[in-house]
């Protein structure tokens, strides 16, 4: 066994591009600007680099932490790293924050040239075509030709996708995680819900809160909780919070009582503090959106015809948001096309969200499949 | 996850690899059902330049194939093959696993569903040494067959003549057999002196 260790101090860098970006909506972007951090050391023939695509409230900062504060460990810091299952002393891997963000990249918050004020509600509406182009840019500001793995979870899976359709001589493998083809009629009530919650949030201001010096944290809030159940299983909460009461006993009032409402009010606030309600408002949409197999009478082998890359696929049996069989869907129209597959189905009860969880058997698999990735 | 369905662990050995690479065509395309650790896919890549795909339950096995660098599926053989195509394989293996599984009939339609050709191979319940521990009154326990019979994962073991009676009621072709005993083929009395058996079938037309 390698030791396995954080990459330790990282630093976000940025790229601002200048060529005019022609969004999928039809809307043009004359510049924006990307953050991003790498990790490890790109080698002499560019030929270890790894994307990891962010999923809905995710950002750049994958792994390591920053000098000024220690605790801001990146989101998959537990499986990128020295020695990890996607090994940086190994590959080159970058993280991103997609355009819409809002965490340094273009977004809803950033200044709009052309009036001087926020873009709020004006920054035009996003597709995963889109940040895939965007992605692209950022290869070529790089130097990387062609990506040894594009990989992500979720909403980060659907970027791995579209980069294997899009880009086929770019990418090499693509680590597909709990992730879809498409999202369902549920998942897009959920989304819908979580957009009405900001939407209706008289803080709001038809997304012009900003100069009103307002936040619609109700919204916001609410929104994420709906989420949050979302990526939980029944069976983890139950674990997790049961019906544990706060002070023991009932107060026959609507305060926090049960101890899984003051978690979920706690995550409510939490991200509220940290996330743009229009940025939230984009990226489900950016997932409502994602369908490739649409362009192609909803035949999704026919939408994987193009590509070329070797797949790795992963569920997770407790996943009930993006379900394992919503990736055998996937494995079905890549085995179509005769291209290089494997899936592996791991059995967790922490819902959606066991993408982000130090599961030995998972991080083996990813293991496996990345050491076999010649560069 | 439903049933399982356990790969005998006795692991082919290179003989009885050989046995179905002499049948596999170079840079066909084949489908290993309940594959293991991939190492059959692995040297029929190797030595018949195959495209290969396995089908495994199994969380340790799937693990093991993508170290052995095949593509694995992990699925339940037992709720069909419907993520494959029809037609859509040269062959389909099904290497010690049919004494094991649950749906015989099911497999075996699935197998020629998705495949011009099957690939079976299985211990011969009717191998001597079997029917001599039978006859002093015990389950047969062997290099093919390693388990007690209250922890044995084979539901459905079959003699060579059930298997090919079998074939014949079903509808279903045998172009080749082989029947095997250690590294030595055997071809006088199969039946009783055969350990392991293979055979190539097709669909009948």
């Amino acid at each position: 066994m390698r030791d396995s260790t954080s990459i330790g101090i990282v630093t976000p860098q940025s790229a601002i591009f200048n060529t005019s970006l022609h969004l999928k909506s039809g809307a043009v972007l004359d510049s924006y600007e990307l953050v991003y951090e790498t990790y490890g050391e790109l080698n002499a023939t560019k030929s270890n680099a790894v994307l990891v695509c962010h999923a809905l409230s995710g950002n750049h900062h994958v792994a390591g932490s920053y000098a000024d504060d220690t605790k801001s460990v990146g989101w998959w810091d537990n499986i990128i790293g020295p020695g990890k299952p996607i090994d940086t002393s190994r590959f080159f891997v970058i993280g991103v924050n997609n355009l819409g963000g809002c965490h340094g990249s273009t977004g809803p918050t950033s200044i709009n040239g052309n009036t001087g004020k926020p873009y709020g509600a004006d920054f035009p509406v996003v597709t995963v075509e889109d940040w895939v182009e965007t992605q692209v840019r950022l290869a070529d500001h790089l130097g990387i030709n062609c990506f040894a793995a594009v990989m992500g979870g979720s909403l980060g899976g659907m970027q791995a996708m579209r980069w294997s359709i899009d880009f086929p001589e770019r990418v090499k493998h693509a680590l597909v995680i709990a992730s879809a083809a498409k999202l369902t009629a549920q998942n897009i009530a959920f989304n819908d819900v979580a957009r009405q919650a900001i939407i209706t949030d008289q803080d709001f201001h038809g997304g012009d809160y900003y100069s009103h010096d307002a936040i619609p944290r109700r919204g916001l809030r609410l929104a994420r909780m709906l989420g949050h159940i979302t990526y939980l299983s029944d069976d983890s909460m139950a674990a997790k919070f049961g019906r544990e009461l706060r002070n023991g006993t009932y107060s026959f009032g609507f305060d926090v009582e049960f101890e899984i409402e003051s978690y979920l009010r706690y995550q409510g606030d939490k991200f509220a503090d940290q996330f743009d309600a229009n940025s939230y408002l984009l990226m489900t949409k950016v997932l409502d959106y994602f369908d490739p197999a649409h362009e192609h009478n909803g035949d999704l082998t026919a939408a994987f015809h193009g590509a070329t890359a070797d797949f790795l696929v992963v569920s997770f049996t407790s996943d009930w948001r993006f379900s394992p069989e919503r990736s055998r869907s996937i494995i079905k129209a890549l085995l179509d096309n005769e291209l290089n597959v494997s899936y592996a189905e791991i059995t967790s009860s922490h819902g959606h969200d066991s993408f982000l969880m130090e599961d030995h058997h998972y991080h083996k698999i990813v293991r496996a499949y990345m050491d076999n990735i010649v560069t | 996850m439903a049933t399982n369905v356990v790969t005998t662990p006795t692991s082919l050995s290179r003989p009885d690899f050989a046995a179905i690479a002499a049948w596999v065509k170079p840079g066909t395309k084949v489908l290993d059902l309940g594959c293991g650790d991939g190492s059959l896919l692995r040297y029929l890549q190797d030595v018949r330049n195959i495209r290969g795909y396995g089908v495994e339950i199994d969380d340790a096995n799937v693990l093991r194939c993508l170290g052995n660098g095949v593509n694995v599926i992990q699925s339940d053989l037992e709720s069909g093959l419907s993520s494959f195509e029809s037609g859509s394989f040269d062959y389909v293996i099904l290497s010690q696993t049919l004494q094991a599984m649950k749906h015989t009939e099911g497999i075996v339609r699935e197998m020629l569903r998705v495949s011009c050709e099957g690939i079976v191979s299985f211990p011969n319940f009717g191998y001597w040494r079997n029917r001599l521990q039978v006859s002093f009154g015990h389950m047969p326990i062997s290099e093919a067959l390693p388990y007690q019979w209250f922890d044995t994962p084979n539901t459905h073991l079959c003699t060579l003549n059930d298997f090919e009676v079998f074939c014949h009621q079903h509808g279903v072709r045998v172009l080749e057999r082989r029947v095997m005993n250690g590294d030595h083929q055997v071809t006088l009395f199969p039946n009783l002196l055969g350990m392991l058996a293979f055979y190539r079938f097709e669909q009948q037309k």
